[in-house]
C-alpha cells in the first residue's frame, strides 16, 4: 500500500535553524508576523531577518479567526488603515501568486435597536466620506440579500436594518499565512518554527538580542507580533502595554449546501455568521469577561451566540455544532491597535487588535515593515502609537465601528 | 462557565457575576500632582497576567458585593477568595491558623479539586483604607 501513496507536495516554506545575528527579528509567526516580514523584505530591501514562532507556523489567532475582512470603522484613522487593508486583500492574491480564495461577498452589520439604527446611518455616512463602500438597507433589502434571515418582528430584537460594505468578505485564512510564509522565504526570511522567545538582551535601553529556547540571537532590531501574548514579551523586555488578553471563541456547524450568501454580523445580540467556501458555517461569539491565556473560554458564552443565530437564522435550528475553540485576543480600552515604537529603542509592537486583528493583517504587515525600517512610523500607523494613551489621542471605536466585544 | 463561590452567597455560576479588573488598584492619593504619564498608568495599564492574577468580579444578580479573587489565567484556576481591602493571599504574611472569623459561608474553591489558599481565614486581615470601594469597571 505504501507505494501508492502520493509524493508529498512541494513544501511552502524551509525550516531553518536560527543563525547567529540577523538584521531583524520579528516575534510571533502569525498572519502579521508574516505580513511584516514580507513588507519588510519587498518594501525595505531588508532579508536577512527571521521570523521566530513559538508553536507551529500561524497557529495561534491566525488558524482561530472567522477570516471576516471589512473597513467600514467610523473614524478618520481607523477608516484610513483597515481600507488600506482592503485594498492590499485586493491585490495581494496576484501579488503573492497564491489564491487564498478572498470572496468578497460583502458584510452587513444589522441594526435591531433605533440606537443601533443612528449609529449606523452615522456610520455609513462616514464611511462614505472617507471613500469605504458603505450603504444603509431597510429590512427587505436586508432580506433580499440574505433570504435565510428572519426580518420578522417575532424575535426579541428585529431586524430594523443594516449597514453594508459590498467588498467586504472572507478569505482562506491559513491560505493566507501559507502565501505570505512563502513568499517570506523566496525573498530569503528564515521562518523558524518551535522557537519560543524566553527573553531580551538589552545594552542600556537598547534590545540588542533575543533569548530563545534554541539559543541567544543577536539582532539590530525587534518586532512584537504576538498578539494575545505582547504584554509577556513587554514584561521580558521591561515595560508594560495597556492590553487586556481576553478568551475569544469561535465555532462551526458541519458542511451545508450553501445556504448563507455573505457575512453577517450583528452586535446587538451578538453573533457573526458566514458559510466558508467547504460549506460549513463559521460563527463567532464575544470574549469571555475575564482575563485569560487558556485558548479556551466559557460555554454560556457559546450559548449565548447560539440562540442569537437561531433567532436570526431560524434555518440553523437543525445545524450541528461541530467543532468550538478560543483564541487570546489582545484587546485595549479604545478598541483599536498599537502599532509603532515602544519604551525600548529599536523595539517596536504591533499588537492591540484585539478580536479584528485577521482582516487588518496587510496593513499591519506594511506599516509595521515601514516602522521598524525606517525607526519612525507610516503615515497609516502614526495616530496608533503607544503615547496616545498618554496625549488623550484615543481612536475610541468601541460600539464605534461595527466592533463586536 | 466558572464555578465562583460568592463569600456571602456560596457557589454561583459565573453568569451571576460581572467581572472587575485587576485588584488593587488604588485611586491616585495626589491627584493633582500626576503628569500624563502617571495618569496613563492609572487609567488604561492593567496588569496582565499570565498565571495568578488577583482581579475583582461583583456579585450583580445575587448580594450585589463586591470582592476579591485570585485566579490562575492559564488553567482558570480560583485559587482564593477573598475581601476587597484585604491584602492578596500569596503575598501577605502567613494565615493565622485559626481564630479568625470567615465572611464566607462557602469557602470552597471553585471547578477542580485543587486546594484552596485558605482564603476565607484572611477575612479580617486589616485593610489598606484605599481600597475598600471598587475602583470602576475598566470595560
Amino acid at each position: 500500500m505504501a507505494d501508492l501513496l502520493p509524493e508529498h507536495p512541494a513544501f511552502l516554506w524551509h525550516n531553518p535553524d536560527p543563525k547567529p545575528s540577523y538584521d531583524a527579528v520579528i516575534v510571533g509567526g502569525g498572519g502579521h508576523g508574516l505580513a511584516t516580514a514580507y513588507f519588510l523584505a519587498k518594501n525595505h530591501g531588508m532579508t536577512n531577518i527571521a521570523v521566530l514562532e513559538k508553536g507551529w507556523l500561524a497557529g495561534g489567532n491566525m488558524a482561530r479567526n472567522t477570516t471576516i475582512i471589512r473597513s467600514n470603522y467610523l473614524w478618520d484613522e481607523s477608516a484610513a488603515i483597515y481600507e488600506h487593508a482592503l485594498k492590499l486583500w485586493e491585490v495581494l492574491p496576484e501579488e503573492l501568486e497564491y489564491d487564498f480564495l478572498f470572496s468578497q461577498r460583502g458584510v452587513m452589520n444589522l441594526a435591531h435597536t433605533l440606537g443601533d439604527v443612528r449609529e449606523s446611518m452615522r456610520r455609513v455616512g462616514a464611511n462614505q466620506l472617507n471613500g469605504v463602500d458603505a450603504e444603509w438597507l431597510d429590512p427587505k433589502q436586508v432580506k433580499e440579500l440574505c433570504p435565510i434571515l428572519n426580518i420578522n418582528d417575532n424575535i426579541r430584537y428585529p431586524v430594523m436594518g443594516a449597514t453594508y460594505q459590498p467588498r467586504a468578505g472572507i478569505a482562506k485564512h491559513d491560505h493566507v499565512a501559507w502565501a505570505f510564509a512563502r513568499k517570506c522565504d523566496e525573498l530569503g526570511v528564515d521562518i523558524i518554527q518551535n522557537c519560543e522567545v524566553t527573553g531580551f538582551v538589552k545594552d542600556g535601553n537598547r534590545v540588542t538580542g533575543v533569548k530563545t529556547n534554541r539559543g541567544t540571537i543577536n539582532t539590530e532590531k525587534v518586532g512584537l507580533c504576538a498578539a494575545g501574548h505582547s504584554s509577556v514579551l513587554a514584561e521580558m523586555a521591561g515595560f508594560r502595554l495597556p492590553i487586556q488578553s481576553h478568551p475569544l471563541q469561535a465555532l462551526v456547524s458541519e458542511l451545508h449546501e450553501p445556504v448563507h450568501p455573505t457575512v453577517v454580523m450583528s452586535n446587538h445580540v451578538h453573533v457573526y455568521v458566514s458559510q466558508a467556501h467547504k460549506g460549513e458555517l463559521v460563527m463567532g461569539a464575544g470574549v469571555d469577561s475575564y482575563n485569560g491565556y487558556g485558548q479556551r473560554g466559557s460555554f454560556h458564552v457559546i450559548e449565548h451566540q447560539m440562540a442569537a443565530a437561531v433567532e436570526l437564522f431560524p434555518i440553523f435550528a437543525r445545524a450541528h455544532v461541530l467543532r468550538t475553540w478560543g483564541g487570546i485576543v489582545d484587546t485595549t480600552l479604545d478598541a483599536s491597535p498599537i502599532v509603532g515604537t515602544t519604551p525600548v529603542d529599536n523595539m517596536f509592537v504591533n499588537c492591540g487588535w484585539g478580536t479584528g486583528g485577521f482582516k487588518g493583517t496587510p496593513a499591519a504587515g506594511l506599516t509595521f515593515a515601514h516602522t521598524i525600517a525606517t525607526g519612525t512610523p507610516h503615515e497609516l500607523n502614526k495616530p496608533f502609537a503607544l503615547e496616545r494613551f498618554e496625549t488623550g489621542a484615543l481612536i475610541d471605536e468601541h460600539g464605534a465601528a461595527a466592533v463586536a466585544h | 462557565m466558572l464555578l465562583i463561590s460568592c463569600p456571602n452567597c456560596g457557589s454561583r455560576d459565573e453568569t451571576e457575576f460581572h467581572y472587575g479588573g485587576q485588584a488593587h488598584v488604588a485611586y491616585p492619593e495626589n491627584p493633582n500632582e500626576l503628569n500624563d504619564r502617571e495618569w496613563a498608568e492609572f487609567l488604561f495599564y492593567r496588569d496582565n497576567t499570565k498565571g495568578a492574577f488577583a482581579e475583582r468580579w461583583l456579585h450583580s444578580t445575587g448580594c450585589r458585593q463586591w470582592f476579591n479573587m485570585l485566579r490562575d489565567t492559564v488553567t482558570y484556576e480560583i485559587q482564593a477568595i477573598y475581601p476587597m481591602g484585604a491584602p492578596r493571599p500569596d503575598k501577605a504574611a502567613p494565615a493565622p491558623e485559626s481564630g479568625t472569623a470567615s465572611t464566607a459561608p462557602d469557602s470552597t474553591t471553585t471547578g477542580t479539586a485543587a486546594p484552596s489558599i485558605a482564603a476565607t481565614s484572611l477575612a479580617t486581615s486589616t485593610a489598606p483604607a484605599s481600597t475598600t470601594a471598587p475602583e470602576g469597571a475598566t470595560k
